[in-house]
């Protein structure tokens, strides 16, 4: 029904923009026109779009659940209230109205299903009908309206203003319940435990015994061991992400013949492109059996999981993030300015190094907080190379685990939902988006404060 | 257009007026190339010292390009050649044993547009001072660019806020930041390519009433896209079309008794 409720929407929008941009023309031979005939097809496709969309989105839930209690109604009046019972029933009418249902049905059943049947159809004919006369009647208004004086154009601008202003709100809105699911679920995981427990515990053990008699029932959720191996991951891959794509991006930009540039800036690119899956079994089954034979050679003790094994590939990961952008910045630094400092004589090195970068600096700083946020918020690299084991510890050669691997590790496989260690997830998610959100908000005010400085 | 520029006078050329002084910058049979386009036809051009000496001509005429080729700001272009011979003091500046970091500090330059750097004034001006190692102590450099602010006629406005940003005077005021910026490295050659083109006519005239003064110091070579300017400011003017030099000799006349045809229609305003 809804192929053939938009199949005719887009005849209705097609017929609706042509009569009404021929419509116009016709006018305009006559008398001047305020709007381009464009604006008037425009003006006649909003008006069939409008109420035809607004009849699908409001009359296709309501005939839906008039179907469904009807057909309820019929089966067993009893099950309208029991919302278990009530699903459990309807997916049997509906199996039985589209012919797949398996078994005997009963009479109550089939007498159910053709009720079902018989309103799905009906419904469908109504709306059928009903988009197709709100189309037409929308078509006869737009032309209505339509004179030479008629300002189609004002009212076309003002429906896309309105059509942008709903894709921002989208976004925001899905940001917001984002949060707040999360934030709900936070809450009633601090119902279990003490938010001073969970931020200052030195502690992680979520496992929580299945039967109360067990030992170690209760758990443990301090995040400090959590907080501890994020940080030192993200050190990590900053240290190796921060010079190599900074000194890139300036190489890039400032040196770089054109050619070079032409070859090397999408291949740098395509490291980006690297799934993190991929770039996670590297970490694990590469780089981390190096760096603990390097290490052994040394006399260390490194763990087959480390830190640094996966700091370093999380590093390799930000590399092209961290470079790209600063290219885009010291790019963006107005040539006067180089020409400026060449003119006085200075060289290529002391013009970046005095004028470029001081000019770029806010906009660097940005790009890496940016990459620090991309960082703490990983999650496959870490997974596969960084651990399990909540070791409270700074040294890069044990192993850490960090926020995501543990969300991660929570949430796989069948969980009992309200139980302390699967809450633990949300609010473990929360202080992670709460740290990504302040470091963005930490870029973005960074950004600002340096911008005016040039142009 | 002002009268001076009045094209009746008749015939004979006036005797070139002596400028009294020696000759500053030497160049012969100059062309530059940008990838396979020329931009310039071998120019031949003597330039005495102290004084203003104005390049003027229609745009894409090369003047500016010329201009670029008297501090090799076109080697900071990729696709840019240059052949020919360019003497300063008697020097070839394309002198493979002569640095073009010396070259750049001997031969300030100031832009079209203001290009302050995105630091303080006092900063803007110490740069030049600070790479070149000009200053051996704060209070050297202190001298510095409290000198060169008052030979750019600034110093008075800005002594109160030298470390707020270069980036926030006006724009007349950031262009005599950049022409203390160039003097700061005590150069003998000053080039400005329209230095005047972004500013307004009250910002203009302090600018050419700064250039008069700076004359007595400095050789100066002016770009400039305003015909009166050029006749105010300067002593000495060549024209430029299409790449060629047509014409050099004394502003005085230049602008009255024109001897190439192209020279006189240019001046006149009948194209341009």
């Amino acid at each position: 029904m809804g192929v053939v409720y938009f199949t005719g929407l887009a005849l209705l929008v097609l017929i609706g923009f042509f009569f009404g941009r021929a419509r116009a023309l016709a006018v305009g031979h006559t008398e001047n026109l305020h709007s381009r005939p464009g604006y008037h097809g425009g003006f006649v496709v909003i008006s069939v779009l409008l109420p035809v969309l607004a009849l699908f989105a409001l009359g296709v839930p309501f005939a839906q659940y008039v179907t469904e209690n009807q057909a309820l109604q019929a089966y067993d009046p009893a099950a309208l209230d029991d919302a278990f019972k009530r699903s459990a029933v309807l997916r049997d009418i509906i199996a039985l109205a589209n012919g797949q249902f398996s078994g005997q049905p009963t009479e109550a059943l089939r007498r159910a299903a053709d009720t079902y049947a018989s309103l799905h159809a009906w419904t469908s004919y109504l709306l059928l009908t009903g988009g197709l006369v709100f189309g037409l009647l929308g078509i006869a208004y737009g032309l209505r309206k339509l004179s030479a004086r008629f300002r189609a154009r004002n009212s076309v601008e003002r429906f896309v203003k309105g059509l942008l202003f709903a894709a921002a709100c989208v976004a925001v809105l899905t940001t917001i319940g984002i949060v707040a699911s999360v934030l709900l679920e936070t809450i009633r995981f601090f119902e279990r435990v003490s938010p001073i427990d969970f931020l200052f515990g030195l502690h992680w053990s979520p496992q929580t015994a299945i039967r109360a008699d067990q030992e170690g029932s209760s758990g443990s959720f301090g995040i400090v061991p959590l907080v501890t191996g994020t940080l030192l991951i993200t050190f990590i891959a900053m240290f190796i992400a921060g010079p190599i794509g900074l000194f890139a991006a300036i190489y890039m930009a400032e040196y770089a013949t054109p050619r070079f540039r032409a070859f090397a800036k999408p291949l740098l690119e395509i490291l980006a492109g690297i799934p993190t899956v991929v770039l996670g079994f590297f970490a694990a089954l590469t780089l981390a059996p190096l760096i603990r034979s390097l290490g052994e050679t040394l006399g260390l003790n490194v763990a087959s999981e480390s830190a640094l094994a996966a700091g370093i590939v999380m590093g390799m990961m930000i590399i092209p993030f961290v470079s790209s952008l600063s290219d885009d910045i010291i790019n963006a630094v107005p040539q006067s300015l180089r020409d400026g400092s060449y003119g006085m004589g200075a060289t290529k090195s002391e013009t970046i190094k005095k004028v470029v970068l001081p000019a770029a600096f806010g906009g660097i700083v940005s790009a890496l907080m940016l990459a620090m946020s991309r960082a703490v918020g990983e999650t496959m690299i870490v997974v596969m190379a960084a651990g399990l084991a909540g070791n409270l510890t700074f040294n890069p050669f044990e192993a850490v685990t960090t926020f995501t691997v543990q969300i991660k590790t929570i949430l796989v496989g069948d969980q009992e939902f309200d139980s302390a260690k699967t809450l633990s997830a949300f609010a473990l998610g929360f202080v992670l988006f709460f740290f990504t959100l302040t470091l963005n908000v930490i870029a973005l005010q960074v950004v600002k404060r340096y911008r005016e400085q040039y142009d | 257009m002002n009268t001076m520029l009045k094209m009746d006078s008749p015939a004979a050329p006036a005797e070139a007026p002596t400028l009294g002084n020696g000759i500053k910058v030497v160049a012969r049979d100059v062309n530059v190339y940008y990838g396979e386009k020329r931009a310039l036809f071998d120019v031949s051009l003597d330039i005495p010292e102290r004084s203003v000496t104005a390049l003027i001509g229609p745009s894409g005429c090369g003047k500016s390009t010329f201009l670029r080729c008297l501090n090799r700001m076109n080697d900071t272009i990729p696709i840019a050649r240059v052949t020919g011979r360019i003497e300063i003091d008697g020097r070839d500046i394309h002198d493979p044993d002569l640095d073009v970091v010396q070259l750049r500090a001997n031969v300030g330059m100031v832009f079209q547009k203001p290009n302050p750097f995105p630091k303080s004034i006092y900063e803007n001006v110490a740069y030049g001072p600070r790479i070149h190692g000009f200053a051996n102590s704060k209070a050297d450099l202190d001298g510095v660019v409290e000198s060169s602010l008052r030979r750019a006629g600034l110093f008075e406005e800005v002594k109160d806020r030298l470390a707020d940003s270069g980036t926030g005077l006006s724009g007349g005021q950031q262009q005599r930041l950049c022409i203390a910026r160039a003097i700061a490295v005590s150069p003998e050659i000053i080039l400005m390519d329209e230095p005047c083109s972004a500013l307004d006519p009250i910002a203009t005239a302090k600018i050419e009433e700064l250039m008069d003064e700076l004359r007595q110091n400095y050789t100066i070579i002016i770009v400039t896209h305003s015909m009166q300017q050029a006749a105010r400011v300067s002593q000495q003017t060549a024209f430029f079309h299409l790449g060629i030099l047509v014409e050099d000799g004394p502003t005085q006349e230049i602008f009255t008794n024109p001897t190439d045809k192209r020279t006189q229609d240019y001046i006149t305003g009948r194209f341009g």
